[in-house]
């Protein structure tokens, strides 16, 4: 790896297999930010989609929030959650009960990720399933001053399909 | 565990892992309302600035606006989608003397070490014959309330962009609140 490399990629996974989560651990404080590119599908059989969301490292206790924007189609709806401890919403997925080879799309950014303030992330999540479907913008909080070491994509109650991959950069600042 | 790196991006193309480059950063000072990145070089095809800020104003989020090559005359206009976790909006403005990034960075009042978060684009800065255009998606949540936007900005102006000013409307940028300036290099 060329030494200074600014947007460098640290680990990328693509299953095999249904798994639960993707996981990432062990991350390199050395960057300033951290995103991840994701092209996932949901394994429920059934038709549209299933939220994602996403833990930071390990945490169990209610301290993720979010507050999202969407369009379906026909309307712009915007939501919010407090307080939760299953994660930040990251992704509307896409479930294989659509298609086989149908996948949506999530860039999740997780900015001053080592750093001494609560965690703000956001995330752009695009599923569309010809003639159904999410275009979803995201901003997530994890009230933790803690560096981040650990992330947990979670598939949904069902987990993620095989062809499921993500890939974790970090970008360094000068 | 973190999965092996993949060889086909690692290669031997050292010059694609450069063609995002890190140009310069800035903090906030605490006693000052502006951010300003200056003598941007032309050598790449598109810039991108990703941020977390915070202002020291006695209110729970204020706006921001952006400024390119100091020019303060009505050669702006923009837009903005947002949701604030109920309602959905959308709002646009023209001939405007800044481009607007509204309500997306956290006050005082908002909780204790919460940050808003932004990134912007600005694609084909140094063009000589193409007026400029900016997008932003900013944010912030501060477990209860707070807001998630994109907005577009203009700037009437076809001069190379050599300069960009990052202005808290209200109040100054916290010691940390930081800037950072990337440029992305064409084939």
């Amino acid at each position: 790896m060329p030494a200074g490399a600014t947007y460098e990629p640290l680990a990328t996974t693509t299953l095999t297999g249904t798994q639960a989560t993707i996981d990432f651990n062990s991350i390199s404080g050395s960057y300033t930010d951290l995103v991840i590119s994701l092209y996932a599908q949901n394994a429920a059989a059934s038709t549209g989609t299933r939220t994602g969301l996403m833990k930071l490292n390990s945490d169990s206790g209610t301290n993720y929030s979010y507050t999202t924007i969407n369009g379906n189609g026909t309307a712009a709806a915007s939501t919010r959650a407090s307080s939760q401890s299953g994660g930040i919403f990251y992704a509307e997925l896409v479930r294989a009960g659509n298609g086989a080879n149908m996948f949506g799309f999530a860039r999740i950014s997780l900015f001053n990720y080592a750093g001494s303030t609560n965690k703000t992330i956001l995330s752009e999540s695009s599923a569309d399933i010809n003639g159904s479907g999410f275009v979803t913008r995201i901003v997530g909080l994890w009230r933790s001053t803690s560096a981040i070491t650990s992330i947990s994509l979670i598939g949904g109650s069902e987990g993620f399909t095989a062809g499921t991959t993500a890939t974790l950069y970090g970008i360094k600042a000068a | 565990m973190i999965g092996a790196l993949v060889a086909g991006i690692t290669g031997s193309g050292g010059a694609s892992l450069s063609s995002y480059e890190s140009i310069a950063t800035a903090t906030g000072t605490g006693s000052s309302n502006t951010i300003t990145f200056s003598s941007i070089p032309s050598t790449f095809k598109h810039l991108q600035i990703r941020y977390i800020g915070r202002t020291d104003n006695s209110a729970t989020s204020r706006n921001y606006y952006i400024r390119l090559n100091s020019d303060s005359g009505a050669n702006y206009a923009y837009h903005r989608l947002y949701g604030d976790g109920s309602t959905t909006g959308a709002e646009g403005y023209a001939s405007q003397t800044e481009a607007y990034c509204f309500s997306s960075m956290p006050g005082a009042l908002a909780g204790t070490n919460t940050m808003g978060v932004a990134i912007t684009d600005l694609l084909d800065y140094s063009s000589s014959t193409k007026n400029k255009t900016l997008r932003t998606f900013h944010a912030f949540d501060n477990n209860g309330s707070g807001n998630v936007n994109i907005s577009s900005g203009l700037w009437i102006n076809t001069a190379a962009v050599t300069s960009i000013t990052i202005v808290m409307a209200t109040g100054n940028w916290t010691t940390s609140s930081t800037f950072a300036l990337y440029g992305i290099k064409e084939a």
